[in-house]
């Protein structure tokens, strides 16, 4: 098998202690539909708790629909079916009866450009918290400072959080976004390639954080750089025009995938 | 040895000849802003001047005996209460019945279905129909229908709201203008990017807190703007309360929502038709023309400092 080139200091990150990780969301046989034509086919694919789990493939391939499905904001869009199912920590999330909110609340998400409301940094952050009850200011406080320092962001704002949020730059705002994302407390975090924006020091910033978030959270990211991939996750699904060709561990993946189109695409014939 | 020919690579992008058509069609473009610049300073230029000498404080604050025809002893200031208050009530209505449809709209319809372009063409031909027709419609539906059934609820001896009243020229009023107040703030809506609805739904908001929360407060400016259009086009026209409210007379100012009103407009109708003497009225016309035209800048005024606040507002907090 021909050798892709990693970065020198490359560490495959370290296996889960559980193999691979309890399952924590599980999709069987998910088949995603818009209008008449058909998105993901039949994918299924257990992602393991508290591990990060990149999907990586070429444009077009599904791989942010599937993201989507996991908060159901694939909803807002008009035309859609969805076969198959998707648990999450146990619980159908397209059973009758669900509470959207509360899965949203618990499945966070990350959005390819950064969106911060335009509030300022400190009211950006308490939205969530505002929706879902919080009321009291020294609570509010405290948890806003804690996501801020999760987030790797504090010091740089803790002088100006009543100033807006869009005076941050590209980097800042999106790990604000981060920030806001993570003051609920959820156990997923979703991130639809959250530094391809990004300069590439902002973006190694992101990356650094998300291997310190990994700590807490369950987190699946989407990317289109397979470098970035192979530096900060523990698996990898790698998806071909709606399809799940290969998912595994990723140092496997990047280093003796078991699929000819996997290597291809790892290896930079295609993609 | 001209530039073209030098052999080394400096290059002058200027063209050789002189660009006709563009020169021709940006002086047309200047000449045509000139013209009506000069429009507008013709109409003002006539009325100040003419109307300057019959302008007072006494005149802007008497509530005129029945004779509209003596400068010394008439008024306006019934004129310009009854035309301030019916415009505000008239926003009291407009506003948020236009918000919550523009909403609606944008934020609610599916885009294709029937319902929707069905409100969308009702909205468009709204904005044509003309205003004597509003005037009408005003008189059959709220004072005959509305106004007649309210008094026989509340067993009223004799008809209080079935008649003129400032309460119906003002629902009219809304009624003519409500498709700008559409049009403004679906516009202000669509101008809001969805990835912060996105961002927003995502955090777990529901869609009726992400209106509330998010999107609304970001349109307010293009809601006010509505509102100043609204204002303008309302302050000024006579058709659609000439059946619903306003009076030739009334002897004191308007209190209650069932009083008829006197209006500037309305006046200065009556002062060019019922003149005794022409000459002699003419100075008092054109003085409530002046008076018309002050109201409606001032309200237009307060109405931009509002939205200016609130643009501030939003830039400083962000």
């Amino acid at each position: 098998m021909a050798d892709i080139v990693l970065p020198k200091n490359f560490v495959p990150a370290a296996a889960p202690a559980a193999e691979p990780g309890k399952p924590f969301i599980e999709i069987q046989d998910v088949s995603l539909y818009y209008g008449g034509a058909q998105a993901l086919k039949n994918i299924s694919l257990n992602l393991g708790e508290k591990v990060v789990t990149a999907f990586i493939g070429p444009s077009g391939c599904g791989k942010s629909t599937l993201l989507r499905c996991l908060n159901r904001m694939n909803d807002l869009i008009d035309n859609v079916r969805i076969d198959g199912s998707i648990k999450i920590g146990g619980h159908d999330i397209y059973a009758e009866g669900v509470d959207i909110i509360e899965l949203r609340k618990r499945v966070g998400m990350v959005f390819q450009k950064s969106n911060p409301f335009p509030k300022s940094i400190y009211e950006n952050v308490a939205y969530g918290l505002r929706l879902h009850g919080v009321s009291k200011k020294s609570e509010m406080d405290a948890i806003v400072e804690e996501s801020l320092q999760n987030a790797a962001i504090w010091d740089e704002v803790k002088d100006r959080l009543h100033s807006s949020a869009l005076g941050l730059s590209g980097g800042q705002q999106q790990r604000l976004c981060i920030a806001r994302a993570i003051a609920i407390k959820p156990e997923v975090i979703l991130m639809d390639e959250p530094a391809s924006a990004l300069d590439p020091i902002a973006t190694s910033r992101i990356e650094d954080l998300i291997l310190n978030l990994k700590k807490e959270f369950t987190i699946v990211i989407v990317t289109h750089n397979m470098q970035q991939a192979a530096r900060i996750s523990d698996q990898t699904a790698f998806f071909y025009i709606g399809e799940l060709v290969e998912f595994g561990p990723t140092s496997k993946i990047f280093t003796n995938p078991s699929q000819k189109r996997t290597e291809d695409y790892v290896t930079g014939r295609f993609g | 040895m001209s530039p073209r020919q030098s052999t080394t690579a400096t290059r002058h992008f200027k063209s050789e000849k002189f660009d006709f058509s563009s020169f021709f069609f940006s002086g047309l473009t200047g000449l045509a802003t000139l013209l009506i610049l000069a429009i507008l300073a013709v109409i003002l230029l006539n009325i100040i001047i003419n109307g300057w000498s019959g302008l007072s404080w006494h005149f802007v604050s008497t509530i005129p005996k029945k004779d509209f025809f003596d400068i010394h002893t008439t008024g306006v200031l019934p004129m310009i209460v009854g035309t301030s208050i019916r415009v505000i009530v008239m926003t009291v209505f407009v506003i948020p019945v236009g918000v919550v449809t523009a909403i609606y709209l944008t934020e609610y319809a599916p885009n294709t279905s029937l319902i929707t372009r069905t409100i969308r063409a009702a909205v468009n031909n709204l904005a044509g129909v003309p205003s004597i027709v509003f005037g009408l419609f005003g008189v059959g539906f709220f004072i005959n229908f509305i106004g007649k059934n309210v008094d026989r609820a509340l067993h009223n001896s004799g008809p209080v709201w079935g008649q003129p009243a400032l309460i119906w020229a003002s629902m009219t009023l809304a009624v003519m203008t409500l498709p700008v107040v559409i049009v403004a703030t679906e516009e202000s809506l669509k101008a809001i990017p969805p990835g912060l609805r996105e961002a927003s739904l995502a955090l777990g908001a529901t869609k009726l807190e992400t209106i509330w929360r998010i999107v609304l407060p970001q349109a307010l400016p293009g809601i006010l703007t509505g509102g100043i259009l609204a204002v303008s086009r309302a302050a000024g026209e006579v058709a659609p309360i000439l059946f619903t409210g306003v009076a030739y007379y009334t002897s004191s100012l308007p209190t209650k929502l069932t009083d008829q009103f006197m209006d500037l407009g309305y006046h200065i109708f009556v002062l060019s038709t019922q003149s005794p003497n022409i000459d002699q009225t003419r100075p008092i016309l054109y003085a409530t023309v002046l008076v018309l035209l002050m109201l409606t800048f001032a309200l237009n005024i307060v109405a931009i400092v509002i939205r200016a606040r609130v643009r501030k507002k939003m830039r400083a907090l962000g």
